[in-house]
């Protein structure tokens, strides 16, 4: 069996959620990492979507940043920033949003906002929203990418940056959110994805060698298990071999 | 016809203390020597609008120039946090920084409806988050329409706007391409504007996708040759994204910033 580390199985489990012919919008780190991954691997014709104006970005090396040159260099086109927002996003022309979390909760909303109660005091100040609240609001479905622990995966969020299932069914009916919301997280240690019924985030696969405990000691609310729990499959040799590659280009 | 004018010049005729002051550019031509010009002149009390203040407003606020940030995100991209930004909002330092903020989303369409002329954007944001609580310029409005429920933002009407871009030509006709962001609208609902080129040319040759903006529409442009870096200006220059990294470790610590500050920005006239 081939090595890999616990972030490798992590990407390659998010690459995985993304289908080939689908437009996603991609965040920088960890999202862009499995995007480009997919569009190497299983996904060739996979859009990608950068909030900087790029639209349908084929980099040949991973950008430090969502501006890097090479995302206008290869994309389809290269928008405004409002055009990528209210034409692209806005109406619901995007299939996927990937996005990371500082803080998820068990109806996965996201804080990148503050640590702490106290917004005008925080603990730790965050970078903010960002593109995040409408991507979460908008996209057909979004996929959410986190390193599971008792600190990211807390009962409640500090701040509500971006809108999972607020506190459970109907709640994004009720406020008009128009995706589909976070159906599927993609942790260190597993996946975890939103029941239909209770919108509750749900254990459903976890990586190779990892057990159930490990992924309920790492979750700050009673975690449910899914009766269908499977093992997923670890990373093929082809995708780990991409991967380092990519990463590689990151020099 | 817009002025030509030296960086000192522009930025002293331009930018005064305790202004709202929006230097755009989405990672791509970031104005980072007009930012240094202003820590240079030492500008106090300044609203700093963006919609991503990163690198060079970690600059701006730890220099002491700013009193209020207007942003929708704050971090050095791909690298981390912004480590004078945190240290403004957790220990007021230098001063204190209050802050209103947005998502990207309301940002943009704040500068549209100043870039616009009206008094408001529409769009379909913010719901269900925390941001309007602790910004009162995020507001729900009833489509007279169709009764439903959308988000309401006030214009943005900079008092001066700061761009870099490619280049311009004698008359002050500006042209610029690759990822311009919100440039055109953030320049568009200034009072005042500063553009800060790579170049002046006799005439201006035509390039896919580029946005123009005409001399009459921009206040003043003065030449500054790698006005960006550690941005980057499409066609000039690549991003130095070394840069980006080691900006994490010089700004961690304060006197390493001051350090920094003094030697790369207030004894030199030439971007770092």
């Amino acid at each position: 069996m081939t090595d890999y580390t616990a972030d490798e199985m992590m990407t390659v489990a998010a690459a995985r959620q993304l289908r080939d012919g689908t437009a996603c919008f991609v965040g920088i780190g960890l999202p862009s990492t499995a995007a480009n991954l997919a569009r190497a691997t299983h996904a060739p014709n996979l859009v990608l979507i950068y909030e900087s104006g790029c639209l349908g970005a084929k980099p040949d090396r991973l950008p430090l940043s969502i501006g890097d040159g090479v995302l206008a260099d290869t994309a389809d086109a290269v928008v405004s920033v409002p055009e990528v927002f209210n034409y692209w996003l806005q109406p619901g022309r995007i299939d996927v949003g990937f996005l990371g979390a500082a803080q998820l909760d068990r109806y996965g909303n996201i804080n990148t906002t503050v640590i702490g109660g106290d917004y005008a005091d925080p603990k730790v100040r965050l970078p903010g929203a960002g593109g995040a609240p409408e991507i979460a609001a908008s996209c057909r479905e979004v996929v959410v990418v986190v390193r599971q622990s008792l600190r990211t995966c807390t009962e409640r969020v500090d701040f509500v940056t971006s809108v999972g299932f607020g506190s459970g069914p109907g709640d994004r009916e009720r406020l008009g959110l128009r995706g589909g919301g976070p159906r599927t997280v993609i942790t260190d240690l597993g996946v975890l994805e939103a029941d239909p019924a209770t919108c509750e985030l749900t254990l459903t696969r976890l990586h190779p060698g990892v057990t159930v405990e490990q992924a309920r000691a790492a979750t700050g609310w009673p975690l449910a298990v899914s009766a269908e729990l499977v093992t997923g499959e670890p990373p093929t040799a082809e995708e780990l071999a991409v991967l380092r590659a990519l990463e590689a280009t990151k020099k | 016809m817009a002025k030509l004018v030296s960086l000192a010049d522009g930025v002293a005729e331009l930018v005064r203390d305790g202004d709202t002051v929006a230097l755009e550019g989405f990672t791509h031509l970031i104005p980072f020597a007009a930012g240094h010009e202003i820590i240079r002149q030492q500008r106090r009390d300044l609203t700093l609008v963006r919609m991503t203040p990163d690198v060079i407003y970690d600059q701006l606020i730890g220099a002491g120039c700013a009193r209020r940030l207007v942003f929708s995100w704050g971090g050095n991209p791909g690298v981390g946090s912004l480590h004078r930004f945190r240290d403004a909002v957790q220990n007021s330092w230098p001063v204190p920084l209050e802050l209103e903020e947005h998502s990207h989303a309301g940002m943009a369409n704040r500068y549209v409806a100043g870039a616009s002329g009206l008094p408001f954007a529409v769009l379909r944001g913010y719901t269900g988050t925390d941001l309007p609580r602790h910004t009162t310029n995020i507001r729900p409005i009833e489509c007279p329409f169709t009764g439903e429920t959308l988000t309401a933002v006030p214009a943005l009407r900079p008092d001066v706007t700061v761009v870099h871009a490619q280049r311009a030509d004698r008359a002050g006709n500006v042209q610029m391409w690759g990822i311009t962001g919100v440039q055109k609208e953030a320049v568009l609902a200034a009072h005042r504007s500063l553009v800060t080129v790579e170049e002046i040319v006799d005439e201006l040759d035509p390039v896919p996708g580029q946005v123009v903006l005409p001399g009459w529409a921009v206040t003043a442009v003065a030449r500054v040759p790698g006005g960006s870096h550690p941005s980057y200006t499409q066609g000039y220059s690549v991003r130095d994204n070394d840069f980006y990294v080691a900006w994490d470790e010089i700004s961690r610590d304060r006197e390493t910033f001051q350090d920094w500050i003094a030697r790369h920005v207030l004894t030199t006239e030439v971007p770092a």
